[in-house]
């Protein structure tokens, strides 16, 4: 077990940086989720800590110590690919105990980490089976065994759940979860469902276009994500421009939003409030609901506001005595405007 | 109606399929019962001769020794030229799936492929040309090397040897080739994330996962080779004497045509025996 630490990376395919001075910490025990958009680096990153990808300069530390000229199979990494990359002529047994015959660990040590690796996987029972009679998430918990059982300093996965259905993928995620906490490895883990980064955990880093825009703890990240970028990518935003004056932010229909420097501000669906009659709030809008979206408990309005499309959510109570489509209120509370900071 | 319409189906299933019936009635079945016929009788039955059925063929190979000797010959013939071939094949296959891309693989597949495409006959005098004394390879290594050396492989069982594999050794690459193409690089990664080393790889890994190709290519060398008589008379001379020859003078020199029908099923029997011997081990490999 230990810290990962990677210093102003940078790795160019052609003209092409896949990764653009990225410095980033990733601390002892901790589950770290990168995320970003398709093409984003993500993979690169993993790839670069793993020792599969040799970046152009930067360096990379686990343990504190520089690894750049250690190769792959001298790193003791634990690696879940997204094919999950089981070995097809060995069974579940003979691929969790790999890792250990290459370490030519005893017999008898082996039998017994195989063991507590398929249990801790709840797989005890297939442990003959051969790899192509597994279903999807046994396949993904053998990978998982296979990858721990060697007791790695830092567990790398790259979208290990992006195969599964979803109901499978949420008891993944939290069998993942409960996995990480009972070994209390290093976990690096790069999914494009924000919704699973947010979940499982203790800090997220925000990649695009090879640069990282954002990182910290996942609630510090969706409160405050200091560019719009973030603000889009995690969780929704409705961003609004306007023209910063003395008194505040002045928006093109005129409004001006008191006390906002501007000159984008951006606002949750979940926090834009609708009203039929003019709201008290400070921050106020007048626009056109376009659409109601009935969605369960919660639902969805489509607003248009000056040619450009907000959102906002709420439980389906909350818009009750909405007409389906016309001239609306928008308010919002004055701690939930999200501002960003002068250059994003 | 259902049965109708499975009529139907069958009947262009076997609309389908009769070309494919058709030819192997007249390419195998036909001249192999032929063949069959004849290792049965006397005398070919050509020109009006007297001929009776007999077994007097089949006898002849087990009443003297030399057909047996020159059997095993050939067979020992099989093993080495299967096992060079193997062994140079398929790092070749290796390099060309797992190592080079693009257009150095296209360029380096012809390569390979070259041999079939040039007439056998030419492709063994070329070896003849290179093989003998003062030939080409003497002349490079006396070239190279201050000393004198007499290099003859001409007519000696090595030149056999490297003219089979020269012929043969497509085979063995083509279909490594493919099981090494079908093996995911994710899986190699996965092995170096878990600490193997190149050779741990290579032996717990990319030869379980090849064997299947390596075992096709191999038999697919194997049983030809044994058979083989144009490289041993050409390459062997006088020590080009094998099983296969041996059967080619039945047919073309000393017109006996049974007995080289009774010895080339015999020959097919011997090798069938032996796949069917080491099947239980191959298949062990090959899952
Ligand atoms: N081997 C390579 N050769 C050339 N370009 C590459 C290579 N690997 C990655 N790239 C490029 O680097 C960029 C980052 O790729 P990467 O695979 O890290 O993205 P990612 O964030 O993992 O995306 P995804 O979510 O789609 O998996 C992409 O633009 C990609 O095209
Ligand atoms: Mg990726």
């Amino acid at each position: 077990m230990a810290e990962v630490r990677v210093e102003r990376l940078v790795k160019a395919y052609g003209a092409a940086r896949a990764l653009d001075e990225v410095t980033l910490d990733f601390p002892d025990g901790g589950f770290f989720g990168l995320l970003g958009p398709s093409g984003s680096g993500k993979t690169t990153l993993l790839r670069a800590i793993a020792g599969f990808v040799l970046p152009d300069t930067g360096r990379v530390f686990i343990g504190g110590e520089p690894v750049e000229n250690v190769p792959v199979e001298h790193r003791e990494i634990g690696m879940v690919f997204q094919n999950y990359a089981l070995f097809p002529n060995m069974t579940v047994e003979e691929n969790v105990a790999f890792g250990l015959h290459v370490r030519k660990t005893g017999a008898a040590e082996t039998a017994k980490r195989v063991k507590e690796a398929l249990d801790l996987v709840q797989l005890g029972h297939l442990a003959a089976r051969k790899t192509h009679q597994l279903s999807g998430g046994q396949r993904q918990r053998v990978a998982m065994a296979r990858a721990i059982v060697t007791r790695p300093r830092v567990l790398l996965l790259d979208e290990p759940l992006s195969a599964l259905d979803k109901a499978l993928r949420v008891d993944m995620q939290i069998e993942l979860k409960r996995i990480q906490r009972e070994v209390g490895i290093t976990t690096i883990f790069v999914t494009h469902d924000q919704e699973e980064a947010l979940t499982l955990s203790d800090r997220i880093g925000i990649l695009k276009d090879g640069k990282l825009v954002r990182h910290g703890p996942p609630r510090e990240v969706y409160d405050d994500p200091r560019n719009p970028f973030t603000a889009q990518f995690l969780g929704d935003a409705n961003l609004i421009e306007g023209k910063p004056e003395p008194e505040g932010l002045r928006l093109s229909d005129g409004t001006l939003l008191p006390g906002l420097k501007g000159p984008t501000i951006a606002v949750r669906p979940e926090s834009l409030k609708l009203d039929t009659t003019e709201p008290a709030a400070p921050f106020r809008l007048r626009a056109r609901l376009q659409q109601r979206i009935f969605g369960g408990a919660m639902g969805t309005c489509i607003i248009d506001w000056q040619g450009r499309p907000l959102k906002a959510v709420g439980r389906d109570a909350d818009f009750r005595g909405l007409p389906d489509a016309g001239d609306v209120w928008l308010s919002w509370p004055r701690e939930s405007t999200i501002e960003f900071a002068a250059k994003a | 109606m259902a049965g109708t319409i499975a009529g139907q189906d069958r009947r262009k299933a076997f609309m389908l399929l009769s070309p494919a019936y058709l030819w192997l009635t007249v390419a195998v079945f036909l001249p192999l019962s032929a063949m069959a016929y004849f290792s049965f009788l006397s005398e070919v039955p050509f020109d009006g001769r007297d001929w009776h059925f007999t077994i007097a063929n089949y006898r002849a190979f087990f009443e003297t020794g030399t057909y047996a000797t020159l059997l095993w010959k050939s067979l020992k013939l099989g093993l080495v030229v299967t096992a060079v071939s193997v062994v140079i094949g398929f790092p070749c296959a290796y390099v060309l799936a797992k190592v080079v891309k693009g257009r150095a693989r296209e360029a380096l597949f012809l390569l390979v492929i070259l041999p079939f495409w040039s007439n056998s006959l030419v492709r063994i005098f070329s070896w003849a040309i290179v093989l003998r004394g003062n030939g080409v390879l003497d002349r490079a290594v006396n070239a190279v090397l201050p000393w004198d050396v007499k290099l003859n492989l001409m007519f000696s069982p090595t030149a056999i040897v490297i003219g089979l594999v020269h012929s043969y050794l497509p085979y063995v690459i083509l279909t490594s080739y493919l099981a090494l193409q079908a093996i995911d690089d994710s899986l190699i990664e996965a092995a170096r994330s878990l600490g193997a080393k190149r050779r741990t790889i290579l032996w717990r890994l990319i030869l379980p996962l090849a064997a299947p190709g390596i075992i096709a290519g191999a038999v697919l060398i194997f049983v030809p080779v044994v058979g083989s008589f144009m490289e041993p008379r050409l390459l062997g001379g006088r020590l080009g004497t094998y099983y296969g020859t041996v059967i080619e003078d039945q047919f073309v020199a000393v017109f006996n045509w049974p007995l080289g029908a009774a010895l080339s099923f015999i020959l097919l029997a011997v090798v069938l025996a032996i796949l069917a011997a080491a099947s239980p081990v191959l298949k062990r490999a090959a899952t």
